[in-house]
């Protein structure tokens, strides 16, 4: 599936992934290949990128946001973010 | 007559120097204008696919959502943002900003102004100097936001815009600003900020995609959540277009001045010459002259 996560800044992160964990409003969770469609709030907390089943690349610290899942497209909007190492 | 030549002379040095500036000003304000461009096509996905997420949930929601940011009131106390410029020497780019928000002020809400109903929130400082000093009531917590101009920060005052407008402080608030076409041309535009206008949902409706969403939490909560999320991006849409319009008026203003510079150089190196002409021929007939009285 494809990941996007964009700020009114620019565009943080695109590319293929295996699955990404996020925040959301009502619990953290994980979205994976073929997820069903969904629109989601998040919370201000951590977001993971996970290439395959153990590693993640990328962490990002959010502020909240939102997340779009359409077509095996993940879209992720969130007003900040920053990157953990 | 050599206190001719000298006057002008002096004169060409400094229109050149003037020149030289002017032409430096419009090298900076390309290189400025170049980077705000850049912002406003970094922003754009973001507002596109948020615009998107929200007629995605309006198309799969039957009822009319009673959004409290939605809720139009009588009038009586409004809000004005305007934007321009911190410097000036943009041309009449600040000029036409105020033009319009008091234009807008006198012909859409001519009883309000008299009875102190207006409010103005001034970003960047040419607007807050004049609107302060033609006594209106203007607030200057958001001036400087082009000192550093972030998201944050503008996050900061379209946050405050609508915490007042909810806690009924002000029944309308509206955007003055610039909007940028290119950099020779700006449209001066208002624009209704809150409450948020109807969006004609007829023409999105097609667009959107019908899929059979899962929302969470419900679609009602989402809105609300995704509303002062568009009001904080349209802002900042605002914002930066108005900043790069201004670095755009410049560019063209000091391009027409150094134009100007140019035309005024030649004229005056004509007349340089002609003087040192005048001089010289005087000064050979005065020496022939001479010879000739002596030879007689």
């Amino acid at each position: 599936m494809t990941l996007e996560i964009l700020t009114p800044d620019r565009k943080l992160f695109s590319g293929e992934v295996f699955g990404v964990q996020m925040p959301g409003i009502s619990g953290s969770f994980e979205v994976l290949d073929r997820h069903a469609p969904l629109v989601s709030a998040l919370k201000a907390g951590r977001l993971k990128v996970l290439r395959d089943k153990q590693n993640h690349t990328a962490s990002y610290d959010i502020q909240g946001g939102f997340v779009e899942v359409l077509n095996n497209k993940v879209t992720v909007l969130v007003e900040g973010a920053i990157i953990i190492e | 007559m050599a206190g001719q030549l000298k006057e002008v002379r002096n004169r060409i040095k400094s229109v050149q120097s003037t020149q030289q500036i002017t032409k430096a000003m419009k090298m900076v304000s390309a290189a400025k204008l170049r980077r705000a461009q850049d912002a406003i096509i970094q922003m754009r996905p973001y507002a596109k696919k948020l615009q998107e997420m929200l007629s995605n949930i309006v198309s799969n929601t039957e009822v009319e959502s009673g959004n409290s940011l939605a809720v139009e009131r009588p009038v009586e106390k409004l809000l004005l943002i305007v934007i321009t410029s911190d410097r000036g020497l943009a041309g009449a780019y600040n000029a036409n900003v105020i033009k319009l928000a008091k234009q807008l002020i006198r012909e859409k809400y001519p009883t309000l102004q008299s009875k102190g109903g207006v409010t103005i929130w001034s970003i960047g400082k040419k607007g807050y100097e004049h609107f302060a000093k033609n006594n209106f009531t203007v607030s200057d917590t958001y001036k400087d936001i082009f000192l550093n101009l972030t998201f944050d920060q503008v996050q900061k005052a379209s946050q405050a815009a609508v915490k007042a407008y909810l806690n009924k402080e002000f029944d309308k608030v509206e955007i003055v600003y610039s909007e940028f076409k290119n950099a020779a041309t700006q449209r001066f535009v208002s624009e209704q900020f809150l409450p948020i206008p109807k969006v004609a949902s007829s023409g999105n409706i097609a667009k959107s995609t019908k899929a059979d969403f899962i929302f969470d939490p419900n679609k009602e909560e989402l809105i609300a959540e995704l509303m002062p999320k568009i009001l904080n991006t349209q802002l900042y849409k605002a914002v930066l277009d108005a900043n790069a319009s201004e670095h755009g008026a410049r560019m063209t203003a000091m391009d027409k001045a150094s134009e100007n510079a140019n035309e005024l150089l030649r004229s005056l190196k004509i007349s340089y010459n002609r003087a040192r002409q005048a001089a010289i021929t005087t000064e050979l007939t005065e020496i022939v002259s001479g010879a000739a009285a002596l030879q007689g």
